[in-house]
């Protein structure tokens, strides 16, 4: 029998980096939220005030409406073209892997610069997409010129990356067993059946999984936005972490950009709560069959 | 009980049914549907990514003038003129850097993961359940949180303009993920081999070198190769820490080239993405593999 410490020493690296590079800077970003701090003087405690400042502050009214825009649209979006592609390359298909392979290339490159590059020249005024539209007879659309184009190409840039939530919900379907399909369709279920009553419940938990990564992820948005569109026009793509980048590293307001990302940070925390509570209405665990 | 690889390989084919020819025809019907939606859908997702090949090979004039993705004279003149850059450094330069920060990243990572998954998976100890939560609570954690303390703590050690804030988080297990998925995948090992080494004297470190860690290096090349890719693709690391070009990554210096090229000479710029995301393709075509598991383990087991 050996030492009780032993596993604890195999975490040490990790116990060292949970408290320096996150349990620290997560509670110190609490403290500068209600402090005013740019970086030259030490932090001086403000109080409420930057939390105040926020109640009255445009840019961050709208900024955040645009983000809660843009995960209300994207997310779903995404997990419905994932899920939908998913069922599809779950019958017996032949290339499958091959598939596969061609609807994942783009969530593999798609966090990448230069794929916001891309979207940028084929959104952009003389761009493909435009000529496209024109080689059939249709009007160019000016995509970024207008508000709603703008964060329409953003929230199409992140649905396009649908393909590592549907490689999860793939093995997902691939692991129900098919001895259930086969007594259902004894009991005389059809194909339409078997999936809403067989399939969807069996995979509940990796569309719930699916649904928080995909939450937090695209609130935390960065790339697309900073370098397709610059958070423009009239700030319609002017995502929350845009606005806290600026306030912290251009303005250096550590403070007020610190409170911006708690206020951030609740919101992901509050929805992530809903839908743990939620699942406990929906998401159906089938006994221990994994462990 | 299901190893990583039988969660992948499709639904048995082998398994015959008799149909009556109405069903039979039907069948075919809805494989047709499925197969024309897959092309039809799979095409206008990669057309994009055609077209950036293409047009990187194409003269400016004709970038503006055709859909088609396949040059009608192609040149090189986008990639000579997007090498050089409008900085000192050609991209060469910007490669070289970009590896300079994969390379130790990436080892860091993989040592300090599995390290610490050994410990998760394979001891019981005080607090282990709390800390297992806290790993979980790490991974939904979002980043734009302890961006700033992070920021100011690399600043007063004087790390700014130096790789270390991008390096040495991974050597503390910064990444909660790959230690969740390295957890997955040995909790899927049997025992057996590493009781046995126990049994002969071998101390718990030299099982999880002999024993564990041979067993373990599909997942640690899954590890290894996610991180490659994340960290090509960071930006947001790079230019809060980095301020002087020489020391640019290829994410910055693409973003800096759109800044300073002239607007309509987009066929350098789209040269230089083709070869920005040309290591990544290349990486994943070759071992897509490792990263299908490791997304499926570390996704569906969880």
């Amino acid at each position: 029998m050996e030492s009780r410490f032993l596993g604890l020493a195999y975490l040490t690296p990790y116990i060292i980096g949970l408290l320096v590079f996150t349990m620290i800077p997560f509670l110190a970003s609490l403290y500068l939220s209600f402090t005013d701090y740019t970086l030259i003087n030490s932090p001086v405690w403000i109080g409420l005030e930057n939390f105040r400042d926020l109640l009255d502050d445009r840019t961050f009214k709208r900024s955040l409406n645009v983000t809660l825009l843009y995960v209300f649209l994207t997310v779903p979006l995404k997990l419905a073209f994932a899920l939908f592609i998913a069922v599809i390359l779950n019958y017996r298909l032949r290339g499958i892997g091959l598939f596969r392979t061609a609807y994942y290339v783009p969530s593999i490159l798609g966090g990448s610069i230069a794929i916001a590059v891309l979207w940028r020249y084929i959104f952009a005024d003389a761009g493909l997409v435009n000529l496209v539209l024109t080689s059939i007879g249709l009007d160019p659309i000016n995509w970024f010129g207008d508000p709603v184009n703008a964060l329409f190409t953003l929230a199409l840039l992140r649905t396009w990356q649908f393909g590592s939530a549907m490689v999860i919900f793939l093995a997902a379907l691939q692991a129900v067993d098919k001895s259930l399909y086969e007594a259902a369709a004894i009991d005389g279920a059809n194909k339409w059946h078997s999936f809403w009553h067989i399939t969807m419940p069996l995979i509940t938990p990796v569309i719930f999984f699916n649904l928080i990564m995909q939450m937090v992820q695209a609130f935390q948005e960065f790339n697309g936005p900073y370098v397709i569109t610059g958070g423009g026009p009239l700030r319609s793509t002017y995502l929350l972490p845009l606005y806290i980048y600026d306030e912290a590293f251009k303005n250096f307001n550590m403070g007020y950009a610190s409170a911006i990302a708690w206020v951030l940070f609740v919101i992901i925390m509050i929805l992530t709560l809903v839908a743990f509570w939620s699942s406990k209405k929906w998401v159906y665990y089938a006994g221990d069959k994994r462990s | 009980m299901s190893t990583p690889d039988t969660a992948l390989t499709p639904a048995s084919p082998t398994r015959v049914i008799i149909l009556n020819p109405e069903d039979r025809r039907a069948e075919r019907l809805s494989a047709f549907v499925r197969y024309t939606l897959l092309i039809v859908v799979g095409f206008i997702m990669l057309y994009p990514l055609l077209w950036l090949i293409g047009a990187s090979f194409k003269s400016n004039a004709e970038i503006f003038n055709s859909i088609g993705f396949i040059p009608q004279e192609p040149t090189l003149d986008g990639y000579r003129k997007g090498w050089e850059t409008s900085t000192p450094y050609t991209f060469g330069r910007f490669f070289w850097n970009t590896f300079l920060i994969i390379l130790p990243k990436t080892v860091f990572t993989v040592i300090s993961c599995a390290l610490v998954a050994y410990g998760f998976a394979r001891f019981e100890f005080r607090f282990k359940k709390l800390l297992f939560a806290s790993l979980i609570a790490t991974l939904l954690l979002p980043n734009v949180v302890t961006r700033v303390p992070q920021y100011i703590l690399f600043r007063d050690l004087g790390w700014l303009d130096t790789y270390l804030p991008l390096w040495v988080p991974s050597a503390f297990a910064g990444d909660a993920f790959f230690v969740f998925m390295l957890v997955q995948f040995l909790r899927a090992i049997p025992r057996d081999m590493e009781e046995a080494a126990r049994v002969d004297g071998a101390n718990s470190f030299q099982t999880l070198i002999y024993i564990v860690v041979p067993m373990l290096i599909p997942a640690l090349i899954s590890v290894a190769l996610f991180q490659f890719m994340w960290t090509m693709n960071d930006f947001l690391g790079p230019l809060i820490y980095l301020s002087s070009v020489e020391s640019f990554p290829v994410s910055l210096a693409l973003k800096l080239s759109i800044d300073t090229t002239e607007a309509f000479d987009w066929n350098r710029i789209l040269a230089m993405s083709v070869l920005a995301l040309l290591p990544a393709l290349v990486v994943f075509f070759i071992a897509q593999r490792y990263f299908i598991e490791g997304i499926s383990v570390g996704g569906v087991k969880g």
